[in-house]
């Protein structure tokens, strides 16, 4: 198929472009780049005032799939992607089976060719079933298609363990994502510590538990050389330490999240479930050092952390209720809203965190429009505002704390391996 | 002004206006207990369930009889209630009850923030009757009602509140009502029990006892309860007692006719000596009769409001 996107302003960070041009694509690649291409295409789209840009490359989604079919499978999953303008997703492996082992991948991979309408990539276990006990095999999980490996919605508490892990993971060539926190600080808080949790009667989260978890983790990796990446970072004192260890030449990257910069603690109204998300809502000086952190490019990646729970799970009281929100479709919208018309991101810096930084770090040829590269790409109208509504949700589960809320910069088309998949 | 609320969840979400009807109400109720037949028609025909899923005798049992004093029916359940175990869910549990045609809700819950997930998914009226350590609204207003009534007035009054702020919703709703009535309130408390940021609802703190009793009209002496949170470090009773407990020797060198009070039940020689819980500035009992009477108050308002709406 060819697609011709004319006159749209293209943004195209690993080219340093900003600048209104057409796109020619055919056989599922990116085929020239230039002002007025004339040339036959099965499909044009006017993209006039519209800004074009590489699909998003969210490295940090929870598919539900399998096990938990119930809060999101592969097929609902992507769609959702899909009408987000994300293009590629990095599934966590804390599914039911978890991603611990050449069969469980194997599994996972038949559901994505089967299901998935956008690139689906596999990350592995760090330890078998996410016990912290004993190391999944990463160089198995690597040849068989796993491109880093996490024990996502855990710490690997012992040290020793996670030195090897990482050890093994450099041998292997994988990235090691780290969810940095010490489950002895933060125990059974369900908010951020502080007059939130107070007020709201909560048990409190400190931003401690966080950070303290994130210098161990960089020590390691510093030990043996290995890079890390650390998942959705909430707070000010995570900024500044990351910020340090890329100073002296660590290699490490980091993510955060767009309720990291749109929302603080203060935005749980009456016991909303769908604020209560780990790491939790920070308070404003935290999401203020998360934008410059994404601004002085210490936070390389905005990732959805999508993290879908049916009702039955959230619609309890506040302390049982499931940790974490829906993403895939909001994340672009937020990030416009808060980081564009805010005036802390340029475009170019908008998409290298949405897709750019995150290609490179996972190793893949997406992110870019250059010429040669896989063909996903979306047309955004940036001004188009929406009110988030709970029916025009598509991924199964509706847990969104945007719902309700006013957001700004809607995807007409998303083009995914050269083909439309999605239009508004 | 009338009362517009279906719910009482807690005294954060009232203006000073609505706290001071619902003392005004409690003092028109409080001669029906005093009455040879002690009951009036207000709430006639309304059934009032008691959903308790803490075990409670003495907040329990005020309801019950504030109710009854109001002629409305009372039905009592109390649910097994482990972490463990998954039964219905509180939402399916009230729409059941609001299905048998109850009128108001009167709940205790041990998660912070259930009486607000059930008034927001009910038509009929939640009455919190403590969550968690979030609020315990009547325990707060009865604590105030007392006070007026034996002062005369809340603005300008010096009200300490004693003992674990951290874990306690009575003193979160002590907190909200006094400050919002123009009561200076100074916690006073180990470093370890005062919660994060509570300075910001204007509050003083102090961890000297007898510098804070020196000035204080009052003093509220919460309820010691050592086991509750497994990862707070609690003090050792008896230091604790010799830090912070109100005893007779204390209250000498406090304003002679400082009002003690204790919401109950009292650990005698753990957060005040016996002499003090008897003597003669404890007003201890008098706020569990006044209890029925701002309980009264509020199953009235709420009830009312609901009327008004229909």
């Amino acid at each position: 198929m060819s697609i011709l996107i004319k006159n749209g302003r293209v943004i195209d960070p690993a080219n340093k472009i900003d600048a209104v041009l057409d796109i020619f694509i055919q056989d599922n690649k990116i085929s020239r780049v230039a002002q007025n291409i004339q040339a036959q295409a099965e499909a044009v789209i006017d993209a006039s005032n519209k800004i074009v840009a590489p699909g998003i490359v969210d490295m940090h989604v929870h598919l539900r799939e399998p096990g938990r079919e119930d809060k999101e499978t592969i097929a609902s999953a992507t769609a959702a992607a899909a009408k987000g303008g994300v293009t590629t997703v990095l599934a966590m492996p804390n599914t039911q089976p978890a991603m611990d082992c050449v069969e469980n991948i194997q599994l996972l991979q038949g559901i994505i060719n089967k299901d998935a309408l956008i690139n689906v990539l596999v990350c592995g276990t760090i330890t078998k079933e996410r016990l912290g006990k004993e190391l999944s095999d990463s160089i198995a999980l690597k040849k068989n298609g796993a491109i880093a490996i996490s024990d996502d919605g855990a710490s690997v508490e012992n040290e020793e363990l996670m030195l090897e892990a990482l050890k093994r993971a450099k041998q292997a060539g994988i990235l090691t994502i780290c969810h940095s926190e010490d489950k002895k600080l933060s125990g059974k808080g369900v908010v951020n510590l502080g007059f939130v949790s107070t007020r709201l009667g909560l048990r409190g989260i400190s931003n401690e538990s966080e950070y303290t978890r994130i210098i161990r983790d960089i020590e390691l990796a510093e030990k043996c050389a290995a890079s890390v990446h650390i998942a959705h970072v909430s707070c000010r004192e995570s900024v500044e330490i990351i910020a340090a260890a890329k100073k002296r030449k660590v290699k490490i990257t980091c993510e955060t999240a767009p309720h990291y910069f749109a929302l603080t603690d203060e935005d749980i109204i009456d016991y909303d479930t769908n604020m209560k998300i780990n790491p939790p809502l920070r308070t404003k000086q935290d999401v203020s050092a998360i934008k410059t952190g994404l601004k002085n490019m210490v936070i390389d990646v905005i990732a959805s952390d999508h993290a879908p729970h049916t009702e039955n799970e959230k619609d309890i009281e506040f302390d049982r209720a499931e940790f974490g929100k829906i993403g895939l479709e909001s994340g672009l919208a937020v990030s416009i809203m808060e980081l564009i018309d805010k005036n802390i991101l340029s475009w170019q810096e908008l998409v290298s965190s949405l897709a750019l930084n995150p290609a490179k770090i996972l190793g893949i040829n997406k992110g870019t429009l250059t010429v040669g590269a896989d063909a996903d790409v979306i047309v955004i109208d940036a001004g188009k505002e929406f009110i988030l509504d709970k029916k025009s949700i598509v991924s199964k589960s509706k847990n969104s704390p945007f719902i309700g809320r006013k957001v700004k910069g809607l995807v007409e088309y998303t083009i995914y391996n050269g083909k439309i998949i999605y239009k508004s | 002004m009338p009362w517009t609320k279906k719910d009482l969840l807690g005294l954060e979400y009232l203006t000073p206006d609505e706290i001071e009807l619902v003392l005004d109400t409690a003092e028109s109720f409080k001669e029906v207990s005093t009455r040879e037949i002690k009951k009036v028609p207000a709430l006639r025909g309304k059934t009032a369930v008691n959903l308790f899923y803490e075990p409670s005798t003495r907040t329990r049992v005020s309801f019950e009889v504030a109710a009854k004093r109001l002629s409305a029916d009372v039905i009592n359940i109390s649910v097994e209630n482990s972490s463990v175990r998954k039964g219905e869910t509180l939402i399916d549990t009230g729409k059941n009850i609001q299905a048998l045609k109850a009128d108001i809700i009167i709940m205790r819950h041990n998660c912070s923030g259930a009486a607000n997930i059930l008034a927001r998914s009910l038509d009929i009226s939640v009455v919190n009757a403590g969550d968690g350590w979030h609020e315990h609204p009547t325990q707060a207003l009865l604590d105030i009602f007392t006070l007026r009534e034996k002062i005369g007035k809340i603005s300008g009054l010096h009200v300490a509140i004693v003992g674990d702020i951290a874990h306690s919703r009575v003193a979160r709703s002590n907190i909200w009502g006094l400050t919002k009535l123009g009561a200076q309130v100074t916690l006073c408390a180990p470093e370890m029990l005062i919660p994060p940021g509570i300075e910001t609802t204007g509050v003083k703190i102090s961890s000297n006892i007898d510098e804070v009793l020196k000035s204080a009209d009052a003093v509220n002496v919460l309820r010691m309860q050592f086991e509750r949170d497994e990862n707070t470090a609690f003090p050792e009773q008896l230091d604790y007692f010799k830090k912070f407990g109100i005893t007779e020797e204390r209250l000498a060198k406090a304003k002679k006719d400082i009002v003690v009070m204790h919401p109950g039940p009292i650990n005698r020689g753990i957060e005040m000596s016996s002499g003090v819980a008897d003597g003669g500035n404890s007003v201890i009992l008098e706020q569990v009769t006044n209890g029925i009477a701002v309980r009264m108050a509020v199953l009235f308002l709420v009830s009312q409001a609901k009327e008004a709406k229909q």
